[in-house]
Parts: structure tokens; C-alpha cells; sequence
């Protein structure tokens, strides 16, 4: 929407499923045979570039964000051109999504490099990149626009991202482990669904229903969060 | 409504002048405290105007509601014409406001920060590049160009965050307390750069609570206390209009003072400040000598001095500045 200048943060948090990747794939899955019917790094593949993505939009809209409404007044400038509440909120959402796409994409072509994502198929998994990134932008948001304070983001990060990182299908198949019941519990996490969907590009098994299912989570979910932050920001830069 | 500044006096007579800011009882509530009550404004073309009051008074609430970012609770405001209420983003487009607090990016160079500023209003490179030579030219910003902001000082600053709203030539530039922590030399350096712009055409809305720099600054000041303004029109004849052109002020108790002027026939209008008695009056030569005939104290200390706008407000408000803040 309109051109960001800032200047690309080193990308930290992109190395952290790099990392995880190196250590856990390589490191315990020498121990570990076979997960979900695949050698354990190939397991691990899609999960992580999700992941990515995930870390990509979501420093983004919690610290940077916040920092721009309570202490650089970014947005009160803004305000004084003909730019409205709606365009700061829609440009964030297109640069935290971006921010996805590059973590995630950046991950994604090691993945290609180390032969760890067949080519083509496993091409659909940009656009779940997009998709991670919308909806994590949102949470974000809807986050960072309640708080009080800024030392409460590393609730988001321990208390929500982290578990969500440890549970989510991304180190072991849910439905290998979990009863029918904490299954259908398990559909709430919102990182579950982008790394269903990267799993089904990457392996294949895509079940139609299951994608629909996926896709709309995802989409009502951000669009009802994003309802909600737009208010708070309207709110909060127009009074 | 009357045109400000030399405009007026060159033939033939303009036609009436547009105001460029007409606000009606425009009201702002924040849960039970009204920052705005009921406030009315006239803002001429080509004019330098002050806003003037203490902190608190509801000065940049105002300017918020000009620009069209906090919305009135009630009341109408027009600017350029245009209902600000229904076009917020067309207003903006033809508008610059300097923010109180310089919200510069301190990463970014100068240069940066205006090719930002551009973008948010849209500008090409073709046409934004040669604007900010211009003003870094204009305000005298070329020897750190290329600088990050964090390591400017704080006059720079403050010419940057100005440049920043003179980016695409707004036809009318909001200053929301422009020389507040700057030093003389600077501010003055500031003011003589807004009077550049007014003479070129450039309506000028300036917040201070430096009365003096709005007394010689300024071609109309309004005086808001409490949310509303109220007196409004050009500094001497406000002066002249509410109180008057010479104040005296005495180093003497009310009794005192009330002995000192007792058979002075010139009607004066008087204020006592503690031990300091205030009166204004057009002749203070005739009251001195009036005085130093009958006093009884013979080094008595009295401070003879133009009226000014604090006076005007003191008068209206019977509060000074510092105590309401």
C-alpha cells in the first residue's frame, strides 16, 4: 500500500527454525526411524517453514507494532497526511505478511537445496505462507492492541507461541498420539491448520474436506480478529 | 472577516477572504471531561494565527479535530470549505502539521524521513526529489543531510519535523507548539522561517503558550482556556480593546495601593498579585508622577511596561499560566 522504508530487522528469528531443523532432524533423528511414515527431517520440513512464517508476522505486529502506537507515534504522523487508520492497518497486515514470505520463503529454498522439499508440488506451500502469515498477523494484532504495556509480549511468545510451536503437528503427527477427543480439541490451534496445509503440498494426502476446513479457519479467524484490531486502532489513533 | 498580513493594503481591495478554518460549537468529550466546549473559530487566508492558552487548554485536542483525526462530539468544522467530517483525507492532502512531539524516524537520514513523508502523501519521485532540495535548502538543513536523525540536535529536529509538513505544499501548516524547548536563537530562526511561508501565501495556525512570541509573531491571536476561546482578534487591539496599552506594576500591599492611587481621575483597571499591584492604564507617566507625589515610601519599586498578551489573559481568566497549567 504505501512504501515502507524501514529497514529489514537482521532476521534472527528467522534462524530459529534453522536451528531446530540442524538440531532436532539431524540430531534426534538419527534415534528416531521413521515419523508419519517419513524419514524424521522430512517430517520436520514443512512444519518449520509454517513456523517461520509464523515468527516472520508475529515480531512484527506484537514489538514493532506497539512501538509505532505508544512510543515512535509513528501512526500519529501518518495521520496528519491524507493517510487513514484503515491504510496503517492494512499496510501492516501486508508487511507482516511479507515479512512470512520472506522468513518463510528464505527457509523454504534451504529445504529445496537439501532436497528436503520435492519440487514442484511442495511450490503450493507459498501461498500457505501467505496464509500463516495473515493469520498470524491478525493474532498479533488483536493482541497488541490491548495491551498495557510492553512486557506482556513475552506472554504472546511463552504462553502462545511456544506451545502452539511444540504442539501443533509440527514435531509429531497429533493424530498418532492424541485420543479422538483431544484430537477435535487440537483443531482450535491456529498453527495446526497452515502446517496441515503445507504438509499436504509438501507429502501429498490432501483430503478435500480437510482443506476446506483448513482454508476457512484460517480466513474467518483473521478476518474476525482483524475486525476487531481495526476498531481498537480506529479508536486508539483517533482520539 | 478581514485578511491578514499586506494583502489588504494592495489595490484593489481583495474580494472578502475566505476563512480557511470555520469551526462552529465544536464540542470534545473524553468520558466525563469536556476538552472542548463549545468552541467557535475563523481562521482568515493568509494569516498567521495563534492559537494561544495554557496546557490544558484543549489547544491540540483542537488541531486534531482541524485535521480531521479525532472527531467532534459535536459541532461543525469546515476547512479550505471542505466539511472535515466528510472529507478528513482530501483536507489532509492540503494540509502540514507539525506534531508536538517530533515523531521523525531516528534511523533514517533527513533526506530519508522526506522521501517517507512524500509517500504517505503519495508524491512521485520526479516531483518529490527536487521538493526536498527545496526545503532542505529552505530550512537550512543541507550540512546534515545525509545524517541520521538520532544524532541531530534538537533545533534540527524540530526544522526537520517542519520540512516534513511542508512536503506537499499545504496550503495551510498546523504548528502544535513549535519553539516549546528550543532555544532563543533557534526560535527565533523558526519564526522568521514561518513568516517566510505566511508572506508567500501560506496560512499559518500556530499552538504556543509563549504569549510574547504570539504577540509579535502573530497577525490574529484566539485565547482558549477551558476548551473554548474566549477573545479572539489581533494582539494591540486586544490589548487596547480589554485592558490597555501601559501597565504599571507596584511593590505594595492592596491597602497600600488602594491609598497610592486614591485621586487619580484616569480610569485604570487593577489586579493584585500578592504584594504587587497591576494596573493598566493608556498614560503610566501620568500615575507615576501621580504616585511618587504621595508616596511615603521613597524608594518604592514600580516597574512601568507595555501591556501585553499574559496581561489579557490574566485579566480574562484571573489565573495565571503557571498556576493553571
Amino acid at each position: 500500500m504505501y512504501a515502507r522504508t524501514w529497514k529489514l530487522n537482521l532476521l534472527p528469528n528467522f534462524f530459529e527454525p534453522v536451528f531446530y531443523l540442524a538440531s532436532v532432524g539431524i540430531g534426534v533423528g538419527a534415534y528416531v526411524q521413521q515419523m508419519g511414515g517419513l524419514r524424521y527431517v522430512e517430517f520436520l520440513a514443512p512444519g518449520l517453514v509454517c513456523v517461520a512464517a509464523m515468527n516472520g508476522a508475529s515480531f512484527e505486529v506484537t514489538y514493532n507494532v506497539f512501538i509505532r502506537l505508544a512510543f515512535e507515534k509513528t501512526y500519529d504522523a501518518m495521520l496528519t497526511t491524507p493517510i487513514e487508520p484503515d491504510d496503517v492497518l492494512v499496510g501492516e497486515v501486508t508487511w507482516a505478511i511479507t515479512r512470512s514470505m520472506i522468513y518463510g520463503g528464505c527457509f523454504y529454498t534451504i529445504l529445496v537445496a537439501a532436497s528436503l522439499a520435492p519440487l514442484p508440488a511442495s511450490l503450493l506451500v507459498v501461498p500457505v505462507l501467505a496464509l500463516a502469515g495473515l493469520l498470524f498477523a491478525a493474532l498479533g494484532l488483536a493482541f497488541c492492541v490491548r495491551l498495557p504495556a510492553i512486557d506482556f509480549f513475552s506472554y504472546y511468545f511463552t504462553m502462545f507461541l511456544t506451545p502452539l510451536f511444540l504442539f501443533s503437528d509440527v514435531f509429531f503427527p497429533l493424530k498418532e498420539r492424541l485420543s479422538p477427543a483431544w484430537l477435535t480439541v487440537a483443531e482450535v490451534l491456529p498453527l495446526l491448520h497452515p502446517v496441515r496445509l503445507a504438509r499436504a503440498a509438501f507429502h501429498g494426502g490432501a483430503e478435500p474436506l480437510r482443506v476446506a476446513w483448513d482454508l476457512t479457519y484460517i480466513l474467518v479467524l483473521s478476518a474476525l480478529l482483524l475486525l476487531y484490531a481495526r476498531g481498537r486502532i480506529r479508536r486508539r489513533l483517533t482520539n | 472577516m478581514a485578511a491578514c498580513g499586506d494583502a489588504a493594503m494592495i489595490s484593489p481591495p481583495p474580494p472578502a477572504p475566505k476563512g480557511i478554518i470555520r469551526a462552529r460549537g465544536v464540542s470534545k468529550r473524553f468520558g466525563d471531561r469536556m476538552a472542548v466546549d463549545g468552541l467557535d473559530l475563523d481562521v482568515p487566508a493568509g494569516c498567521c494565527f495563534g492559537l494561544l492558552g495554557p496546557n490544558g487548554a484543549g489547544k491540540t485536542t483542537t488541531l486534531r479535530m482541524l485535521y480531521g483525526v479525532t472527531r467532534p462530539t459535536s459541532g461543525r468544522i469546515e476547512v479550505f470549505g471542505l466539511d472535515v467530517a466528510t472529507h478528513s483525507r482530501t483536507v489532509r492532502a492540503r494540509l502540514g502539521v507539525t506534531l508536538q512531539e517530533s515523531v521523525l524516524i531516528e534511523a533514517l537520514t533527513p533526506v530519508e524521513n522526506l522521501m517517507v513523508f512524500g509517500r504517505y502523501h503519495l508524491m512521485r519521485d520526479a516531483e518529490l526529489r527536487p521538493r526536498i532540495d527545496e526545503l532542505i535548502d529552505f530550512l537550512q538543513l543541507g550540512s546534515h543531510r545525509d545524517v541520521p536523525v538520532r544524532n541531530l540536535s534538537g533545533g534540527f529536529k524540530r526544522r526537520l519535523a517542519v520540512a516534513l509538513s511542508l512536503v506537499a505544499r499545504p496550503q495551510l501548516l498546523i504548528l502544535d507548539e513549535p519553539t516549546t524547548g528550543l532555544d532563543p536563537a533557534v526560535r527565533l530562526a523558526l519564526w522568521t522561517k514561518v513568516r517566510e511561508l505566511r508572506d508567500h501565501g501560506t496560512t499559518v495556525l500556530v499552538t504556543t503558550h509563549y504569549m510574547d512570541e504570539a504577540e509579535r509573531l502573530c497577525d490574529r491571536v484566539a485565547i482558549m482556556a477551558a476548551g473554548a476561546v474566549l477573545v479572539e482578534g489581533e494582539p494591540r487591539e486586544l490589548i487596547s480593546r480589554l485592558l490597555a496599552r501601559d501597565t504599571v506594576e507596584i511593590e505594595a500591599s492592596e491597602q497600600e495601593a488602594a491609598q497610592l492611587l486614591s485621586g487619580y481621575e484616569e480610569s485604570t483597571n487593577r489586579m493584585q498579585a500578592g504584594n504587587r499591584a497591576v494596573v493598566h492604564l493608556e498614560d503610566a507617566a501620568a500615575l507615576v508622577s501621580h504616585i511618587r507625589g504621595r508616596d511615603s515610601v521613597a524608594d518604592r519599586r514600580l516597574i512601568v511596561r507595555p501591556t501585553n498578551l499574559e496581561d489579557v489573559f490574566l485579566h480574562l481568566t484571573g489565573m495565571t499560566l503557571e498556576a493553571s497549567a
